[in-house]
C-alpha cells in the first residue's frame, strides 16, 4: 500500500516539476532579449573586479554616474584598504562614504551630447552581462566618421575604448523577411585599424567591466552566494529530520 | 535538583490555568488542533494550504521591515529600494524573501486552488470556503499588483498604466473613474502613495479577516480529501470519524516536512536566483520610472499573464475587459456548476478527467502567451485557449451531471 502512495506522490510531484520546468524555460527565453553572445559572469573573482573597477571609475565616471555605489562598499568587496580606494578610486574632496557622482550635470550633458547619461548603479541588472557585452563590442565608425553601435543604434555615446579595441566598420547585407520587405541587417565588422589591444585582449578588457557592472548592479550578490550554500545545507538537514519525525508518528497510522 | 524543577513545573501550571480560566486557550487548541480531525489519507496537494498561511505571515514580517526604509513617494522611491539592497544591514535578504515569497505565494496558490479543482472541494457543504478562499484569491492578485508598483520602475510604472486604464473601458464614468483612482491626471506621485496604503494597511487587513473566515468555514463542515468522501459520516463509538486523524500531531508534523522542502525551494531563488531569469524580478523594473518613455514590451509578472493573454484576445477593449473579469468570476460559480454525483476526480469518467486537464493546459498555455509578445499567432492561439478555458465551465455543467462514474468505495482509501 505505501508503495503505491510513493509512485503517486512521485508522478504527481513530476507533473509539477515539469510545470515549473515548463515556466523556467519560458524565462529562459525571455531574458535572453536577442542573440548576444553568452558570457559567464563570476562576481567571486576579485582581480577581474579590480581592473574592472579601475577601467569604470577611469572611464565611464566621467560622464555616468553610479549614485547608489559607495566608494567604501567598493573597497570591503573587493578586498581593499581605506588608503588604497583613496589613492585609486576617489576624486579630490570626495569622502569614503560618498557615492559614485559625477560634475557634470544632466542640463550640461544635454547640452554636450544631446541627451543625459544615464546612471549606470544598476545597468547590469537592466541590462544583463550579455547585453553589456555586445555593445560594449560593437562600435563602429559610419560613412561620415561618426562612432555608432549595431546593439543601440544611433547611441550618442562615443566608442571609449577606441585606442584600445582599434577603429571597425560595420558592413550590412540585404535580408528580405517573410512579406517580401527587404531590411539592412548587419553582416560583420571589418578592422579599419587596429588598437593597442589584440581582439582577445579587448575582449578581456570588457569581460572586466562587464564584471565589474554585474557587481555593482548587485554588491549583495558576493554575500548571497556565499552564504547561500550553508542556509541550503541546514534546510536539507531539517528537512530529512522533520521527514524522519513525520514517519514517526505516522507509525501509529495506517 | 528535581524538585526546583517540578517546583517550576507547578507553578507553570497554575500560570497556565490563570489564563485557561480567563481566555478560551485551550478550547482553541482543541477545537482546531488536537481534536480537529482530518482525513488520514491527504497527500502531496494538500502541503499548500499550511504553506499559503507561512507565506501570508512571512510577507507581512518581512514587509514591515521594508517599510521601515522604503520611502513612497515618487522622486525617492526607487532609490530608497536601492539603499535596502545596498546600505541596510540585511536589507536584500529581507526585500528579496518578500519578492520572492510574492511570486511563491501564487504557486503555492495555484496549486492549492488545483487541488481543490481535482478533489470537488467546492461541493456542498465547503461552498463558503471555497468563496471565502476565491475572496482571498482576488484580494492577493490586488495586494500584489499595489506592490508591485512600489519600487517606482519603468514596470511599475507602465503596468500600473496599463492596468489602471482598463477600467476607463467603462462607458461615461470610465475617465473620471481611473481619475480617481489614481489621484492625478496620470500615474503619478499620488498614486504610488495611496497605492502604498492600501497594500501596507487596507488589504492586508482584509485577507488576514478572510484567512480567518475560509479556516473557521473550513473546521465547521470539516476537510475533504482525495477520495471526495464525508469522513464524518463513518463515525465510532468515540464519536470521531473512523478515517480521521487529530490535526496535531499528524498533520503538524507533516506540514514541518512540507515547510522545510518549501524552504529549501525559496531559499535557492533568494540566494542564487531572486530574479529568476527575469520571472519574479523583471528586468526593466531596475529602470527607474520614466513617463516620458514608454518601454517597447510592457508585460505584467507571470502570475497575472493569464488573464493578460486573455484581455489581449478579444479585439474590443470593454469587452476584453468583461471577458477577463468574468474569467475570475466563472471560479467563483465552480460549486453550483458541477453537478455531478461525485466530488473527486478520481471517480468522474473520462469526459470529465480530459476536461479538467484541458484546463489545467489552457492555463499554463495563455501563462505563457501573455508574456509573449502578441504576435498575430499568438493572438490567435489565445483566442483559442481562451475560448477552452471558458467552455470547461460549460461542459463541466453539462457532462458532470450526464457523465457516468465510478462507485466511491465506503471508506477511504490509502
Amino acid at each position: 500500500m505505501m508503495s503505491s502512495i510513493k509512485i503517486k506522490i512521485k508522478i504527481k510531484s513530476k507533473i509539477v516539476f515539469a510545470a515549473v520546468l515548463l515556466l523556467l524555460s519560458v524565462s529562459v527565453l525571455a531574458a535572453g532579449g536577442g542573440d548576444f553572445k553568452q558570457v559567464n559572469i563570476n562576481v567571486h573573482d576579485k582581480s577581474a573586479l579590480q581592473r574592472g573597477a579601475v577601467l569604470f571609475v577611469n572611464n565611464c565616471l566621467s560622464c555616468h554616474a553610479a549614485s547608489y555605489m559607495r566608494y567604501s562598499r567598493l573597497g570591503e568587496d573587493l578586498g581593499l584598504s581605506e588608503d588604497q580606494v583613496r589613492e585609486t578610486f576617489l576624486p579630490a574632496n570626495a569622502k569614503i562614504g560618498d557615492t559614485m557622482t559625477v560634475s557634470m550635470t544632466d542640463d550640461e550633458a544635454t547640452v554636450w551630447f544631446g541627451n543625459k547619461a544615464p546612471d549606470l548603479s544598476v545597468v547590469g541588472r537592466s541590462k544583463g552581462a550579455n547585453w553589456l557585452n555586445a555593445y560594449l563590442t560593437s562600435f563602429y565608425q559610419d560613412e561620415n566618421g561618426e562612432w555608432n553601435n549595431t546593439v543601440f543604434p544611433d547611441v550618442v555615446m562615443p566608442h571609449v575604448f577606441w585606442e584600445q579595441q582599434g577603429i571597425q566598420k560595420a558592413i550590412f547585407k540585404n535580408e528580405e523577411d517573410a512579406h517580401g520587405y527587404s531590411h539592412k541587417v548587419f553582416s560583420h565588422f571589418e578592422t579599419v585599424s587596429e588598437g593597442s589591444q589584440s581582439a582577445e585582449e579587448y575582449q578581456s578588457t570588457i569581460h572586466d567591466l562587464v564584471t565589474y557592472l554585474i557587481y555593482m548592479g548587485e554588491p549583495a550578490r558576493i554575500q548571497r552566494e556565499s552564504m547561500g550554500i550553508w542556509v541550503l545545507l541546514f534546510l536539507a538537514m531539517f528537512t530529512l529530520v522533520a521527514y524522519m519525525l513525520k514517519v514517526e508518528y505516522w507509525k501509529d497510522i495506517h | 535538583m528535581a524538585k526546583p524543577a517540578s517546583n517550576l513545573k507547578k507553578h507553570g501550571l497554575e500560570l497556565f490555568n490563570w489564563f485557561d480560566k480567563r481566555l478560551p486557550i485551550s478550547d482553541f487548541w482543541e477545537a482546531h488542533l488536537a481534536g480537529y480531525y482530518a482525513p488520514k489519507n491527504f497527500n502531496f496537494w494538500y502541503f499548500f494550504g499550511s504553506l499559503a498561511m507561512l507565506i501570508l505571515v512571512m510577507q507581512i514580517v518581512t514587509g514591515i521591515f521594508l517599510t521601515m526604509h522604503y520611502k513612497p513617494s515618487a522622486e525617492e522611491a526607487f532609490a530608497s529600494v536601492e539603499y535596502i539592497m545596498r546600505d541596510v544591514q540585511w536589507g536584500w535578504l529581507i526585500r528579496y524573501m518578500h519578492t520572492t515569497g510574492a511570486s511563491l505565494f501564487f504557486v503555492v496558490i495555484y496549486l492549492h486552488m488545483f487541488r481543490g479543482l481535482m478533489y470537488g472541494s467546492y461541493r456542498k457543504p465547503r461552498e463558503l470556503v471555497w468563496i471565502f478562499g476565491m475572496l482571498i484569491y482576488v484580494l492577493l492578485m490586488a495586494e500584489a499588483f499595489l506592490g508591485y508598483i512600489l519600487p517606482w520602475g519603468q514596470m511599475s510604472y507602465w503596468g500600473a498604466q496599463v492596468i489602471v486604464s482598463l477600467f476607463g473601458a467603462i462607458p461615461k464614468f470610465g475617465g473620471l473613474l481611473t481619475e480617481w483612482i489614481r489621484g492625478d491626471f496620470f500615474i503619478a506621485d499620488a498614486t504610488l502613495n495611496r497605492f502604498f496604503a492600501l497594500h501596507v494597511i487596507a488589504v492586508p487587513l482584509m485577507l488576514l479577516m478572510l484567512v480567518v473566515l475560509h479556516l473557521s468555514a473550513l473546521h465547521q463542515v470539516g476537510s475533504n480529501n482525495p477520495d471526495g468522501i464525508e469522513i464524518k459520516d463513518k463515525k465510532g463509538a468515540d464519536g470521531i470519524p473512523l478515517d480521521g486523524i487529530p490535526f496535531h500531531p499528524y498533520y503538524t508534523v507533516k506540514d514541518i516536512f512540507g515547510v522545510g522542502v518549501f524552504l529549501f525551494i525559496f531559499a535557492f531563488i533568494i540566494f542564487f536566483s531572486p530574479e529568476l531569469g527575469g520571472l519574479f524580478l523583471e528586468h526593466d523594473n531596475f529602470v527607474p520610472a520614466d513617463p516620458m518613455v514608454t518601454p517597447i514590451h510592457i508585460k505584467p509578472v507571470w502570475y497575472f499573464t493569464p488573464y493578460y493573454a486573455i484581455l489581449r484576445a478579444i479585439p474590443d477593449k470593454l469587452a476584453g475587459v468583461m471577458v477577463m473579469f468574468s474569467a475570475i468570476v466563472m471560479l467563483f460559480l465552480l460549486p453550483w456548476l458541477d453537478r455531478s454525483p461525485v466530488k473527486s476526480i478520481r471517480y468522474k469518467g473520462w469526459i470529465n478527467k480530459t476536461l479538467m486537464i484541458m484546463f489545467a493546459v489552457a492555463f499554463i498555455r495563455l501563462g505563457m502567451l501573455g508574456m509573449a509578445e502578441g504576435t498575430i499567432a499568438e493572438t490567435y492561439e489565445s483566442r483559442f485557449w481562451t475560448f477552452i478555458y471558458f467552455a470547461f465551465f460549460g461542459l463541466l455543467w453539462f457532462f458532470s451531471k450526464y457523465e457516468k462514474t465510478k462507485p466511491v468505495p465506503e471508506r477511504v482509501t490509502k
